[in-house]
């Protein structure tokens, strides 16, 4: 609830009609069965799903703002809030679980002081987790942006998130 | 140009086929699947290119995944009238040295894996190099005696790894389409059905339905009947549908459009999570090619039969891989499932007849219909026919992909092709299944992996993935991490599987920090037998399984953690601690450098120690040391 309301609430981002109606109209023909792609496209572009963009998007699909924001809430890749400038997936995946990946996210939590979903204050991270990448042969694994990490070592966590600025 | 017929397709197959097997030339084939990329393969790949641009007589090229995922980036040279040497480990900056050593009669026997006279491949007969006439390579090992590849029969990986998934010629080269075009012309929708239902095919997503059964039904209803390809892969751990995606989207296409020609559909679905973006690209640039040719489209191959195929990606939710509320999700709703009272053969997507089967499924159809259903049914057990793709990962030695004929033992996968439990640790179990699976002990190694099989020892088939676990996996933990990730994806519409996997799971973790109490087990044990028998869909009737079989088979762990307040794996973090071994420490400073709380003190050739109140038992000392000295208490 304290969630949602936040969200409602929250910041107001520039948004350019034009890039929307791209995206609804060319890229996903004002088809509401495209939902979840076209959520997905305004997240690349903003980082998250920025509110004004939903309800713009809600007449233009004909699906009404609520459903649209069930949607947004229940997928797991959707962010109603912006993040950070890095995304860290940290990959708790059963085979990553097992040779240690619990003790990767422990180590980036102790040093970045956030937790699963949260932005660092100075919005260089955000911290998700993810169950199995794929990659799981590297395990444990952890994705910063595009880029993977395997077999981490628990000692090597910092050494990697310097690398990102 | 469209394909009109099997002769079309064969002058494809004569033309492209050299370049598989006598190439003109150097031909350097690396292995390009997300898992190869994330070890440095794109790198090498580029550094390859970049290095020969302009050296005609060296070719280099990407496939997929090669199978052998742990010694990746893997790279395979070739030239005529030579064998194939399978180099590992091959990053950048030694990728010109591999080619450098293949051009010199290959010596860098540390470097190879193996070598190859021909790829073996099921539907090869002809084509291929004339075995008998390539000298092999002295004191190097054939690639089928090598202990990972030589019990494997690749049906559903049978192109990956060999062949440029980019390039429809090289699917048509290893008899690509050839199986629905011949369908198409010459066999009626029934008769193919018949040849699914013969070969024993069963749905490789987890469940096991016969997939001839399930096809004659949905045929047999009437309405815009849809094809849908699961592509969802949601159990952790298991990355056999990627694989295939990625390292051959056109043996899932074709098998989708056998499916569409025998039941009678013209649209097709492939339904890919969204954690896989190269499977989704290899995809789209597959269906483009196949409709260049005309293989997808209106009025395929000149007949009255037309199919399109469209990709959707899913959003991170497990659930979405149950077949209503994947349906529902590709209606772009919330995915949910719905109760089966009227199943989604009959009212599936958009209330229409619908076919819903796995990745792995479609790509072992065009094989069937190409060697016929007696073929496929000489493999494998009475129930479970044909062969199976399991990614081996966890504590594993070989992990990777890795496809048997059903009925092989976990002990033939395990331990000869997997090599086992690397560094000396015991193996402790094996979980098939994913989070609807269950853990797998010891004395049950020998048991023949099918379906029937793994559900007696109260595990599944599951979708593939195997998990191997060792002395450092704690059971409870392991118990207790399948319910936390069940808890997130439940959708939350039945009480049983919301409320019910709650509840275990507070009495799991309780007991992981050492609050466990009398009557806790039993506690799980109903609950789990209650949450099995009422929720709605499969995410809940098989959520109780990984608790209910390590309670079967680890028991002792379980009451080690109540009553003794001990965790001997070292996992569950209020039940133990980390003492050094005076005998054992050499005095080294390992942990002393890495420990990142200054909790070991001790000086250099002298025995160390931990300061209890300092330790946070992030176990980086446990994972560094070289003698076995930290041991777990
Ligand atoms: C919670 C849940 C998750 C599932 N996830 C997948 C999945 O990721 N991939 C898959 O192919 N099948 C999955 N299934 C099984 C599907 O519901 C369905 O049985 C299968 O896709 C049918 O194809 P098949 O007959 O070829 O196996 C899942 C089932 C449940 C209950
Ligand atoms: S379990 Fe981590 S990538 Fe698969």
């Amino acid at each position: 609830m304290s969630e949602a309301a936040a969200t409602l609430s929250g910041p107001v981002e520039e948004i350019d009609i034009r890039e929307l109606d791209d995206i609804i109209e060319n890229q996903f023909g004002n088809d509401k069965e495209n939902l979840i792609m076209i959520l997905q496209a305004i997240q690349r572009r903003y980082n998250y799903l920025p509110r004004p963009a939903l309800t713009y998007l809600a007449p233009k699909i004909g699906v009404p703002f609520s459903k649209i924001y069930g949607v947004a809430t229940f997928y797991a890749t959707f962010s109603l809030e912006p993040r950070g400038r890095n995304i860290i997936s940290i990959c708790l995946g059963t085979a990553c679980h097992v040779r240690g990946g619990e003790r990767i996210r422990e180590r980036i939590t102790d040093s970045l002081k956030i937790k699963d979903g949260e932005t660092t204050p100075d919005g260089r991270f955000t911290l998700e987790s993810v169950r199995c990448i794929g990659c799981c042969s590297l395990g444990p694994v952890i994705k910063i942006n595009e880029d993977m990490h395997g077999r981490i070592g628990t000692d090597e966590v910092e050494k990697v998130l310097n690398q990102y600025e | 140009m469209k394909i009109a017929s099997a002769k079309d397709l064969e002058k494809i197959r004569k033309a492209y086929a050299p370049s598989l097997y006598h190439p003109e030339g150097i031909k350097i084939n690396v292995g390009m699947a997300s898992c190869g990329i994330a070890a440095g393969a794109l790198e090498a790949f580029e550094k390859a290119v970049e290095a020969f641009e302009d050296d005609d007589r060296i070719n280099v090229c990407r496939t997929g995944c090669i199978g052998f995922c742990e010694v990746e980036p893997l790279v395979e040279i070739l030239a005529d009238g030579r064998p194939r040497v399978l180099y590992k480990n091959i990053t950048a900056d030694k990728i010109i040295e591999a080619v450098e050593d293949y051009q010199n009669g290959a010596s860098k026997k540390k470097w190879i894996l193996g070598q190859m006279r021909d790829p073996r491949c099921v539907l090869e007969d002809d084509l291929g190099n004339p075995i008998d006439k390539i000298e092999p390579i002295e004191g190097i090992p054939f690639l089928e005696d090598v202990p990972f590849y030589k019990n494997q029969v690749k049906v559903a990986l049978r192109n990956c790894g060999y062949i440029d998934p980019d390039e429809i010629d090289a699917y048509i080269a290893k008899k690509g389409y050839l199986a629905f075009i011949d369908a198409l012309h010459n066999q009626e929708p029934k008769k193919i059905i018949e040849t699914i239902k013969d070969s024993g095919l069963r749905g490789r997503g987890g469940g096991g339905f016969p997939t001839g059964i399930k096809w004659a039904t949905a045929a047999k209803h009437y309405g815009d009947r849809y094809i849908i390809c699961n592509a969802d892969e949601g159990d952790p751990g298991a990355y056999m549908d990627r694989s295939i995606l990625e390292g051959d989207p056109h043996s899932v296409l074709e098998g989708m459009l056998i499916a569409g020609y025998a039941i009678g559909s013209r649209q097709g679905y492939i339904y890919v999570r969204n954690e896989y973006p190269l499977a989704v690209k290899r995809l789209l640039t597959a269906i483009k090619q196949a409709e260049s040719y005309g293989l997808l489209g209106d009025n395929i191959a000149g007949s009255d039969f037309s199919f399109h195929i469209k990709i959707s990606t899913g959003a991170g939710a497990f659930v979405c891989g149950e077949s209503t509320a994947l349906m529902a999700s590709l209606e772009g709703k919330v995915g949910r499932p719905r109760a089966k009272y009227v199943h989604t053969v009959e009212k599936g997507f958009r209330e229409s007849p619908t076919n819903l089967n796995n990745v792995e499924t479609y790509a072992n159809v065009p094989a069937i219909v190409l060697k016929g259903a007696g073929w496929y049914a000489g493999m494998g057990t009475e129930h479970s026919k044909g062969t199976k793709v399991f990614s081996l990962v966890g504590k594993i030695q070989n992990t990777g992909l890795v496809e048997v004929p059903m009925g092989a033992s976990l002990k033939q996968i395990v331990f000869d092709i997997g090599g086992g439990v690397p560094k000396k640790k015991k193996f402790k179990a094996v979980q098939t299944g994913g989070p609807s699976g269950g853990c797998i002990p010891e004395r049950f190694l020998d048991l023949p992996v099918d379906y029937q099989k793994l559900a007696e020892v109260g595990s599944i088939m599951g979708s593939g993935g195997m998990i191997v676990m060792d002395q450092d996996t704690c059971m409870v933990d392991v118990a207790r991490y399948f319910l936390d990730f069940l808890k997130e994806e439940s959708c939350g519409q039945c009480n049983p599987c919301r409320e019910g996997i709650k509840q275990m799971l507070d009495i799991l973790t309780s007991i992981c920090q050492g609050n466990g109490k009398d009557g806790d087990i039993e506690l799980l044990e109903e609950l789990g037998a209650m949450v099995q028998k009422f929720s709605l869909c499969g995410l809940g009737t098989s959520a109780p399984n990984p608790v209910l079989t390590t309670i079967l088979y680890f028991r002792d762990e379980y009451e080690q953690h109540i009553h003794d307040k001990k965790c001997c794996a070292g996992v569950c973090k209020e039940l133990f601690h980390y003492e050094i071994d005076a005998e054992a420490c050499t005095g080294c400073q390992v942990c002393f450098r890495k420990c990142p709380q200054d909790a070991v003190s001790g000086e250099k050739k002298k025995t160390h120690s931990i300061d209890q109140t300092k330790c946070i038992k992030c176990g980086i000392c446990y994972e560094g040391c070289k003698f076995d000295a930290i041991k777990i208490c």
